[in-house]
């Protein structure tokens, strides 16, 4: 009996340099004791360095193949491979082509050797999770646990993949270092020589988690791949279990839930009006005929929008459409819009510079006979359309906002003012900018004493002028108010 | 509204991106790290970071730039019509991002896509903007799949093929007819126009390498793209039929295929009930069976009942079943191409088949060796010691092939 020893589990050269002299003596396999590290006393010669052959002629044969899985094979942790590498080396020098017999025993026998041991390094090379050393740039440690002897063998790939990081792997058995220029390998570590945490690793569960399909659980093919062994050194593996135990209730869930009333382009308008296509506006109108936001939308010919130029810097809102409005589908063109017409002539304004646009966008009405019969909206009518009016005023942004009467004042303010104290002292828009408020045409034509209804009307037409006036100015408000102070 | 921070952006960007079936991270050109400043290499096997309880191999940092989307494919979470929380990410923002999980060994490299947001050239320009970043400033090495999409400037698309791996435009629906139902704004004829392009450089890339072996790469890793079953009410042989067209006419690495889900939020429009995964299983096979094993579609009817797949057993012993007439093979006679066609066997089985038969006539407890279940082999080959006999005719094989009915349950 031989005793070859080696120096280290996976000591390649060594047992290459043992195997060379054993087959140049022609010693059969069974005769090889095969040894690692400084043994204890045995029966047996110990060849610490290969024996000088007897046959120094003698060149094994031996494929380019066999090396590069018998490498790998080593790596393994069972007991018997030195000795199941060597007995098929043995027979190789009378079966040159041995190794292409994929139903020999010991052929099988190695590639489920290899082929574990390929697994675990590719494993190796995607479980590894390295964490940043604290004060340290571009410094990194990762504490791992393979399976089978397969440090050494692995490093290269870390050091090719971050070249231009300064990192370590550490394992119980061995440890590898780089340093941007070197690889070293050092003793076994343990888990609380590494980092116990890295901030990034909340982002990394997150995504886990998110990336997960609730709705095509799998979890036998997950396990198959990423097996439990290697969940303990995974920071994203904590999620498994509660993420498993919510997909079905999830998946029921949203099966269950009734599809919920579509929304449309004037969402993007609140939170980034800049992804908007070109003709936004236009788009918003599209949307805006098709809403169903409240009970009062359905009532009407359809939905009455606002128009004007998309840089318009004065914003005049009304109240609602009215009969000849809901007709035309346009603001402002009845009798009311006639006097509007007029005061903007006298005010100096031309009216296709402005946007104009109501607080409610539907006409609200009793039907009498062959006439409808205005009513004013409600005021859940018009919180329900003020989401339409904030989603003009993202895309429009004028400087000067003119609101005529109550409705629109509320509709701005999101509390009610009487049109009387909003005039002399303004308010603030919901969205911070400044609002000027008049008398509503309707109201002036409605107004039954002649002297009040002039006076009404050219109070509507000084409050034009003022608001054209601030679309001008670096806005401090000019008002009857302050003047007086 | 309170800005976002990039763990919520990163919780809704990827949720809203994980119905992309697609996250291989192979066949690009071998590269890494040493003698430049960044991180990254790619040595032609992917390698999968983590897995997801769905089964499904966690590569790449699969997300969207943007979940807006001016678009309203009825299948799509990110809709415009869908109620589902929206947010966008920098160009910046994302090359951080990739960096950071990189370093720490998370991923393979970024698989980016976006909601159609201003205009094809603006969405397809933030896009490669990313990728800009991250090659040129980053010297990052990793992988990067580029969704293009479809009418951006093709000088758009060309760089997207040069800073990337990879570049994929989803068809989505197998069908025309399927497209115009449920994605009214996507074209079918523009979405081909757009894979003509893209197979056009790659071709080009590879003619010009022949001559010139630093010309600048194109797409490496190849176009992909990605079909949903049971959305629309196309049937096995029109899906494999769709795929076998783009296979060969774009030159495609691959069709995903992605069994359609129930998304949160989703429209009326759509059944709500899931097609079993086994059928996204099924069409994989056939479309395995077509790409490697020689089959071509005429086969794969013969596999199918009225259009349809079996879900209970493997489209190659369906096959077989029918077309009993070619069977026992000789396993030490027959040539690469019958062997190919024995169920039950592999590639990587049937080669080792070919060279062991060249040491000595095998035997049936060869072959068991070679193979996971001989017992469902055995009908279908004669070996030295083995023929089938009457067990390859009797009626009641298929049942006997069959994993019995209540596993099946427990597979879909």
């Amino acid at each position: 009996m031989r005793v070859a020893r080696l120096d280290s589990e996976t000591d390649f050269e060594g047992w290459r340099g043992h195997a060379r002299a054993l087959l140049c003596d022609r010693v059969p396999p069974e005769e090889v004791t095969w040894q690692v590290g400084r043994a204890q006393d045995t029966l047996f010669d110990i060849l610490d360095a290969p024996a000088p052959p007897r046959d120094p002629d003698y060149r094994p044969r031996v494929s380019k193949r066999f090396l590069v899985d018998a490498k790998l094979a080593l790596c393994h942790r069972d007991e018997e491979r030195f000795g199941l590498l060597y007995r098929l080396l043995y027979r190789m020098q009378d079966n040159a082509n041995l190794m292409s017999n994929a139903v020999d025993d010991d052929v099988i026998r190695l590639g489920a050797l290899v082929k574990s041991v390929s697994r675990d390094r590719h494993k190796m090379r995607a479980f590894v999770r390295f964490r940043a050393v604290k004060g340290e740039p571009d410094t990194f440690v990762s504490w791992f646990e393979p399976e089978h002897r397969i440090v050494e063998e692995n490093a290269p790939f870390f050091v090719r993949r971050f070249a231009n990081m300064k990192w370590s792997i550490l394992t119980p058995e061995r440890s590898a270092h780089y340093d941007r220029r070197e690889l070293q390998f050092g003793p076994g570590a343990s888990q609380a020589d590494a980092p116990d945490a890295d901030a990034l690793e909340d982002l990394w569960r997150t995504y886990y988690g998110a990336i997960f399909n609730p709705a095509r659980l799998k979890v036998k093919a997950m396990g198959a791949e990423m097996p439990r062994k290697y969940w303990k050194n995974l920071p994203e593996a904590e999620l498994i279990a509660p993420l498993i135990a919510d997909a079905r209730k999830l998946e029921a869930g949203m099966v269950e839930a009734a599809p919920t009333p579509p929304r449309r382009l004037a969402d993007y308008a609140f939170a980034e009006p800049d992804l908007l296509p070109g003709d936004a506006l236009a788009a918003l109108r599209r949307d805006a005929a098709g809403c169903a936001l409240c009970d009062h939308a359905c009532h009407a010919t359809g939905t009455v929008f606002g128009e004007g130029p998309p840089d318009a810097t004065l914003m005049i809102v009304g109240e609602q459409p009215g009969d000849r409005e809901d007709i035309a589908g346009r603001p402002f063109i009845g009798p009311a819009g006639d006097l509007l017409d007029a005061a903007l002539q006298e005010a100096g304004l031309s009216r296709d510079a402005l946007y104009l646009t109501n607080a409610v966008k539907h006409f609200r009405f009793t039907p009498r006979g062959k006439q409808r019969i205005h009513q004013s909206p409600k005021v859940s009518h018009i919180d329900h359309c003020r989401w339409w009016l904030k989603a003009e005023r993202k895309l429009v942004r004028p400087r000067v906002t003119l609101a005529m009467g109550a409705t629109a004042i509320r509709a701005l303010a999101g509390r009610a003012i009487p049109v009387g104290t909003a005039r002399e002292v303004g308010f603030d828009c919901f969205d911070g900018r400044a609002g000027l408020a008049t008398f509503h045409p309707a109201a002036i034509l409605r107004q039954p004493d002649t002297a009040e209804a002039t006076m009404m009307r050219e109070a509507l037409v000084a409050d034009l002028r003022r608001a054209k006036a601030m679309t001008g100015e670096d806005i401090v408000a000019d008002f009857p108010a302050n003047r007086e102070v | 509204m309170p800005a976002l921070d990039r763990l919520e952006k990163l919780r809704i960007l990827a949720d809203a991106a994980k119905y992309d079936a697609s996250c291989s991270s192979s066949g690009s050109t071998s590269r890494d790290s040493r003698g430049g400043k960044g991180v990254g290499s790619s040595e032609g096997m992917g390698i999968c970071h983590s897995y997801a309880p769905d089964g499904r191999c966690i590569s790449l940092l699969k997300v969207l730039m943007t979940n807006y989307c001016m678009f309203d494919c009825r299948f799509c979470v990110n809709r415009i019509s869908s109620n589902v929380q929206r947010a966008r990410f920098t160009p910046e923002e994302l090359a951080t991002l990739t960096i950071d999980f990189y370093k720490r060994n998370y991923i393979e490299g970024l698989f980016l896509s976006s909601g159609i947001i201003k205009s094809p050239d603006y969405t397809m320009e933030q896009l490669v903007a990313v990728a800009r970043i991250l090659r040129h400033r980053e010297d990052f090495r990793g992988y990067i799949h580029l969704k293009t999409i479809p009418d951006a400037d093709p000088a758009l698309l060309r760089e997207a093929g040069v800073l990337a791996d990879r570049v994929s435009i989803n068809v989505e629906l197998p069908t025309k007819a399927g497209l115009d139902r449920f994605a009214p704004e996507k074209d079918e004829k523009r979405i081909r126009a757009a894979m003509a392009t893209t197979r056009e450089q790659i071709d080009g890339w590879k003619e010009e390498r022949r001559t010139i072996r630093s010309a600048p790469k194109f797409a490496p890793a190849g176009q992909s793209t990605q079909m949903i079953l049971g959305a629309d009410g196309s049937s096995d042989a029109q899906v494999l039929r769709s795929s076998a067209d783009l296979y060969g006419s774009y030159r495609l690495k691959r069709v995903y295929y992605s069994a359609f889900s129930p998304i949160p939020d989703s429209s009326k429009d759509l059944p709500l009930r899931r097609p079993p995964l086994m059928r996204e299983h099924r069409v994989y096979q056939a479309d395995w069976l077509w790409r490697f094993y020689g089959f071509d579609l005429d086969d794969l009817d013969t596999a199918m009942e009225d259009g349809m797949l079996p879900l209970d057993i493997d489209p190659k012993l369906s096959w077989a079943l029918r077309r009993r007439d070619l069977f026992p093979v000789d396993v030490n006679r027959a040539a690469k191409e019958q062997l190919l066609r024995i169920p039950g066997l592999g590639e990587k089985s049937v080669a080792k088949i070919l060279s062991a038969r060249r040491h000595a006539r095998l035997r049936l407890e060869d072959i068991g060796k070679l193979c996971r279940n001989i017992r469902k082999i055995r009908p279908f080959i004669e070996a030295s010691d083995w023929r089938p006999t009457a067990l390859l005719d009797r009626a009641g094989l298929r049942a006997d092939l069959a994993p019995k009915p209540q596993q099946m349950a427990l597979a879909l």
